[in-house]
């Protein structure tokens, strides 16, 4: 594990209401790793933690959320515990995040380049002429035509494309280790988002950047990620290289998902439909919770919540049905009916 | 395939739509509101509250400084004013005045601000323009000094101040409610409205009216405060609601040349009470406000 | 087969002015002479990017806005030459479900009202016959009898589109007008709706007018395809075989930016160059000339027409 850029272990964050009665399990038991330069895609629909998780990473939890137990290595260091002086070296610096709306990222007073160079200002005191021409090769790296022009232009002044790479300009400002993009092209038009793609690429291949994706869309996944992570209420329900979780999903909250897509490539009457709803973080059933939406679930999962088993190394499912023989149980031939369960 | 409905939404939803059960929600201000319905309860019972007749005094029995003072009594318990009339029942049937005078002229100024900002917004084009003009130019003037004016010109009865004062602020509700459904409109249950073939006239009744209440609800409880000042102000300056009908803006007027000779009583209770049905109505409104706000844009 | 829907020759242009008094004055061509047919119990997909068009064409076939060129000829008719009970018909016949399941329905109304809107506003029927009609479409789109009586709020995304689709079920339309129905909802939850749709179809013979930016999702679900780039049809034809082997080289290039269903569909194609152009400044000649890997200087003088392609229509100068 020494050479993960990244590792999370066992990372849990609730949310807690005031009078301390509503704990929302946000992210719960969360254990991933990345190495430098690859890309990590996380995966859940809305409910599921994946946002939270990114801000538990960065440390940015809003005042109702804390982090309750393990652990974040990067580059060897627990971020946890470290004090928040600390942490504001690494955010920007070490770690980057860039987050879905460009136009609520950027401050429509300043300048591009006010923007751009702010990060370089902050971390390395660089002087406001020297991060201002930075600013300029910056933007110029982000594949923006005329960067002398542009830099002193304001947010309103350009593209959602254009400021969605300003945004990611802002980002690998400071050449940080790891970029973290929070579905950063749902507003972008398709052209758009093929072109921002590419250059997040090329990007990563220049600076040996480690990239994690959270999405909804796993077609963004299919497209730039080598591994994949795939939550579900709080919890990493199955990861595993890219190709081997689209090719042979374990989990069978991953084949549903995967099967719910339309796609070009095949004709099919019906896409596979997930019935019900995900459930309500705050009150959590017992045992596995999709138990109750899962088409193969039997006794047992409604029971005890599956830890994550490694099926090969690098691939893991939390999911009874990929038991080793040893935890497996008797019952596990016989589903449940449709009625029982829900 | 059927598919149940859960809790799940409703947590994430507008309690707006529901019928909301007030003071349930978190920092409800109890306390405005119990001042608000105290006064309310004085008002409507005022007949059986008051000790004595608020418009005959004896003269005997002037300038009488309240009870816990020297040369006060029980028998009037706040004092009484330079003809005599005990001041707490002025007080009590002064609140009863307040909250007609305040109430029904926010009901009206509502009324029709509301409808003229739902047919300004709504309808657009030169109905709009000419609403809007209108709006503008009565802002300009400014409330109170408009008031009098008109005060002035039609003399002084209850009805026409509240006529008034309703004709004076209608103007803030038509601005607001005229935002609210600007963009209601590019809601897409009214687009829907339209291409369900519903006419006008039914879409705003249905659809635009019932959506703005909430807005004109709040601004109604935060104008409380201005027109009961406005009154007060109005029957201070003489051309309110007329004697020797008890308005407690009156009462501080009358009350006011005692002060020189230290007859506080009758300029500090009325002015407590003001300032108390005031405050309480802006606590109110404000929260109100806050609570309303921010789920209206979820909706 | 006769189409439920036509428009020929559809063009519908905007004002744009400047400033508050007017100034200099430009005209948008949000749709511009645009031709298409509405075949019964079949699916138009519409597909283009940002200001292509597509969100107008929907409002001037719903009669949100009235075309400035060119007609809509339903039952062979032309929209303008209705008269007012014609006009009744064609509204009862064509209906809309939209993107932002939040905010489609009145949080103030209960569902069966929402429901029923279109009915009694339409026509003179007891409430004893409203009531039924409304647990009927309940049924058939997948919600219980109870949810009649609650109120949006009380439903989850996915369900509040189901109820959007019962109500532009309740006249039993023959055209359903779905701008983006999907967008807004869990992934999960897409499938639920979109399957629903198809069954609804099917069952009732329904005619889609199907607007999305998932490329998938059209391809999905529509029989026939038509590819929009600034108010213009650049390509149209049979869905499957658009989708598989795209001509133009708008359409080209926007299949391939396309995200892949499985890492392995992966393609190292070269990426499309260059923002969508303001409408308000179209390029001259054909307006997909400046990004286009294949234009030569008559792209710049000339618009290219439509014309038949192997079964397709395409309007690009590389097939005259």
């Amino acid at each position: 594990m020494a050479n993960k850029l990244l590792s999370l272990e066992n990372l849990s964050a609730h949310y807690v209401s005031q009078q301390g009665t509503r704990v929302v399990r946000a992210v719960d038991e969360v254990t991933l790793s990345l190495d430098a330069g690859e890309t990590l895609g996380i995966v859940g629909e809305s409910g599921s933690g994946k946002s939270t998780l990114a801000l538990t990473i960065l440390r940015l939890l809003p005042k109702a959320a804390r982090i309750v137990g393990g652990r974040i290595m990067f580059e060897g260091e627990d971020l946890v515990d470290k004090p928040e002086a600390e942490m504001r070296r690494v955010r920007g610096k070490r770690i980057a995040m860039i987050l879905q709306d460009p136009m609520a990222s950027l401050n429509p007073l300043f300048t591009i380049g006010d923007q751009v160079g702010e990060p370089l200002r902050v971390h390395e005191g660089a002087s406001r002429s020297s991060a201002w021409q930075r600013a300029i090769d910056l933007i110029k790296s982000v594949r923006i035509a005329s960067p002398q022009t542009r830099v002193a232009q304001f947010p309103h002044e350009m593209s959602g494309g254009m400021r969605q790479r300003i945004v990611g300009a802002i980002g690998m400002s400071c050449e940080p280790r790891l970029l973290i993009a929070d579905e950063p092209t749902t507003s972008l038009d398709l052209t758009i988002q093929a072109q921002y793609l590419d250059l997040l690429r090329e990007l990563q291949r220049a600076h040996g950047l480690a990239l994690i994706f959270i999405t909804h869309n796993l077609g963004i996944v299919a497209k730039m990620c080598d591994q994949l992570a795939v939550m579900y209420a709080g919890r990493v329900v199955e990861q595993g290289p890219v190709s081997r979780v689209f090719s042979r999903p374990l989990h069978p909250y991953t084949k549903a998902l995967l099967g719910s897509i339309p796609r070009m490539t095949e004709e099919r009457e019906q896409l596979t439909a997930i019935d019900g709803q995900p459930p309500d973080l705050a009150n959590l059933p017992a045992g596995c919770s999709f138990a109750a939406r899962c088409p193969a679930a039997f006794a047992r999962c409604q029971v005890e919540a599956p830890p994550a088993f490694t099926v090969e190394p690098g691939r893991s499912a939390r999911c009874w049905l990929v038991a080793p023989a040893v935890h497996a149980s008797i019952d596990q031939t016989i589903p449940l009916s449709r009625s029982a369960a829900s | 395939m059927t598919v149940t409905t859960t809790p799940l939404a409703a947590a994430a939803a507008a309690p707006a739509a529901r019928t909301l059960k007030l003071w349930r929600l978190e920092g409800f201000p109890l306390i405005p509101a119990l001042i608000l319905l105290f006064i309310a309860f004085v008002a409507i019972f005022a007949d059986f509250l008051a000790p004595y007749d608020p418009q005959i005094g004896s003269l005997a029995r002037r300038f009488r400084p309240p009870a816990w003072e020297a040369g006060g009594s029980m028998a009037h318990l706040l004092g009484t004013d330079h003809v005599g009339r005990d001041v707490l029942s002025r007080l009590i049937f002064g609140a009863r005045v307040s909250m007609v005078v305040g109430l029904t002229a926010v009901l009206v100024a509502g009324g029709i601000g509301t409808l003229l900002g739902i047919l300004s917004g709504y309808l657009g084009g030169w109905v709009d323009q000419v609403i809007m003009r209108v709006v503008d130019a009565w802002l300009a003037l400014p409330a109170l000094t408009f008031a009098i004016f008109l005060a002035a010109i039609v003399g002084p009865s209850e009805l026409n101040i509240i006529v008034i004062l309703g004709g004076v602020y209608w103007t803030r509700y038509a601005r607001v409610v005229r935002g609210e459904v600007l963009s209601l409109k590019q809601r897409e249950f009214v687009r829907l409205a339209v291409v369900a073939g519903c006419s006008k006239a039914l879409i705003m009744r249905r659809h635009i009216l019932p959506n703005v209440i909430n807005s004109a609800i709040v601004l109604a409880t935060l104008m409380l405060g201005v027109v009961i000042v406005t009154e007060a102000s109005l029957s201070f300056l003489g051309v309110g609601v007329p004697p020797p009908k008890p308005a407690w803006g009156l009462m501080m007027a009358d009350g006011k040349k005692g002060l020189m000779v230290g007859y506080w009583w009758l300029t500090v209770f009325p002015g407590i009470c003001i300032m108390l049905m005031v405050l309480s109505a802006n606590l109110l409104g404000d929260w109100l406000r806050v609570k309303l706000d921010p789920q209206l844009r979820q909706l | 087969m006769t189409a439920v829907m036509e428009a020929k020759g559809l063009s519908k242009h905007f004002q744009a002015r400047r400033g508050l008094f007017g100034g200099s004055r430009g005209v948008v061509r949000a749709v511009d002479e645009i031709s298409f047919a509405i075949e019964p119990g079949h699916t138009l997909g519409v597909v283009g990017e940002s200001g292509c068009g597509k969100t107008t064409t929907a409002k001037l076939v719903l009669g949100l806005e009235t075309p400035s060129g060119g007609s809509i000829q339903f039952e062979g008719r032309d929209l303008e030459t209705l008269d007012a009970p014609g006009r009744r018909r064609y509204r009862k016949s064509v209906q809309a479900v939209f993107q932002d399941p939040y905010a489609s329905l009145n949080p103030r109304m209960r569902i069966s009202a929402i429901i029923a809107e279109p009915l009694v506003t339409n026509e003179k029927t007891t409430a004893a016959d409203v009531r039924q009609r409304v647990l009927e479409l309940l049924d058939l789109v997948g919600l219980p009898e109870r949810s009649a009586d609650l109120f949006p709020h009380e439903f989850s995304g996915g369900q509040r589109q189901r109820i959007a689709i019962a109500r532009a079920l309740v006249l039993s339309p023959q055209v359903i007008v779905l701008d983006e129905p999907v967008s807004a909802l869990d992934v999960s939850i897409r499938a639920q709706i979109l399957n629903l749709l198809r069954n609804l179809q099917t069952r009732l013979g329904l005619s889609y007018l199907f607007i999305a930016h998932d490329l998938a999702a059209v391809a999905h679900m529509s029989h026939e395809i038509v590819v929009m780039y600034l108010g213009k049809i650049v390509e149209s034809g049979e869905a499957r075989a658009l989708a598989l082997s795209p001509k133009h080289p708008y359409t080209k290039a926007l299949f391939a930016a396309a995200l892949p269903s499985h890492p392995d569909e992966r393609s190292d194609e070269p990426v499309l160059q260059g923002e969508v152009p303001s409408p308000l400044a179209p390029p001259s000649g054909c307006h997909f000339h400046p990004r286009c890997p294949h234009a030569t200087p008559r792209c710049a003088r000339e618009a290219p027409r439509l014309r038949p392609v192997e079964g397709r229509q395409v309007a690009c100068h590389l097939f005259d």
